[in-house]
């Protein structure tokens, strides 16, 4: 059973509030740009595996502020030591949701390695983060959504995912000044 | 972009440890973002480990760091990452498009590991310490040696340039710094 990326990202948006920060890579990123576009996505994360080290950096930067992590699981298997770091930092702030479809779905859709079998939620229970989560069920993830932000930070959760809607790929965009640009224009006034 | 010379010097110790932390606070440097180095380990990161007017996140590889510095960069205290010159060889891809390609002051303090003192990087016997200038050079990376007292003069400044020039600015610190 999985979710289909889309539907759990409208999930969420009722949960962002107009100074949080969202941080999401490759797919991910174009659907929730896509569905709730606002400046204080963080769209660009440079370099794969990279998205909760920038999640991570801007919660220590900025600890009045909710940080969600978009993450995908072939880009936190190339930084899995990421999840000690950031259950190290003591940074409450901080939501890591990664989204679970199993495969390099913008490099041509490979799987990852030991794909059927991998645990992403036991990485994290492993690592030492407070609060972890599996969740596979639209409806489930909706009832328990605020719950689980709720609950001690850092949080993560292991969100089984398969390709909902088409959404375009602009890259030119989430590698752009502008975005950035916009983005710390935001910080400084929202 | 070379900052300052990889000059020749005759001094019999390294740069004071207390007076590079000195130069990080004076450049308003509030968090440290670290995997230890036996170069920096006892002069540098286990004195800024006990200092509390730095904020220490232990991370399990460099290019975290460069990450986490960088996103900082983004309104927050400013941050500087110490690595061994090995991590920054493995973080290369992410200083080129995180620092560079997105114009963020990732500042970064490398321990080179086997450098000869008082000999230029470019003769080291040391292949791995031997590239790592010209490594830089063909990044068009902007650092600047810490290797002799004195050398920690110019940290403030250097500082300085790369968040007004959001750009990425490496200190090579060629031997170990004395313990404060």
């Amino acid at each position: 059973m999985s979710i289909a990326r889309d539907a759990a990202l409208r999930a969420f948006i009722p949960h962002v509030g107009p100074r949080d920060v969202v941080v999401a890579v490759y797919q991910t990123n174009f659907d929730w740009i896509a569905l709730n576009p606002r400046p204080l996505n963080y769209v660009a994360v440079g370099a794969m595996g990279q998205a909760l080290s920038h999640g991570l950096g801007l919660a220590l930067a900025h600890p009045d502020r909710k940080i969600f992590v978009f993450d995908g699981d072939g880009s936190l298997l190339m930084n899995l030591g990421a999840l000690v770091t950031t259950a190290g930092a003591n940074v409450a702030n901080l939501s890591h949701f990664v989204f679970v479809n199993r495969t390099y779905e913008v490099n041509g859709g490979h799987p990852i390695p030991n794909a059927k079998a991998v645990d992403f939620a036991g990485f994290a229970e492993a690592a030492g983060f407070p609060s972890v989560f599996r969740q596979s069920e639209e409806a489930v993830l909706i009832d328990t959504l605020p719950k689980m932000l709720a609950t001690p930070g850092p949080r993560f959760c292991a969100l089984e995912v398969h390709a909902g809607a088409p959404y375009p790929r602009d890259y030119s965009y989430i590698h752009g000044a502008a975005a950035r640009q916009a983005f710390a224009e935001a910080l400084r006034t929202t | 972009m070379v900052f300052a010379e990889d000059r020749h010097t005759d001094a019999m110790s390294g740069p004071s440890g207390r007076a590079i932390l000195d130069a990080l606070k004076v450049a308003e440097i509030r968090h440290i973002v670290a995997l230890p180095d036996i170069v920096t380990s006892s002069g540098l990161l286990w004195p800024a480990a006990c200092d509390p007017d730095f904020r220490l996140t232990r991370v399990c590889k460099e290019d975290e760091g460069v990450s986490i510095c960088a996103a900082m960069s983004y309104g927050g205290p400013r941050a500087i990452l110490m690595m061994q010159q090995t991590g920054l060889m493995d973080s290369l891809n992410a200083i080129r498009a995180i620092g560079v390609d997105y114009a963020r002051p990732v500042v970064m303090l490398v321990g080179l590991q086997g450098k000869e003192p008082g000999l230029p990087a470019a003769d080291s016997a040391s292949y791995g310490v031997r590239i790592v200038p010209a490594v830089l050079d063909a990044m068009d990376l902007c650092y600047s040696w810490l290797e002799a007292p004195g050398h920690e003069a110019h940290i403030a400044a250097a500082i300085d340039a790369a968040y007004a020039e959001a750009r990425p600015h490496v200190f090579l610190v060629g031997r170990a710094p004395e313990i404060p």
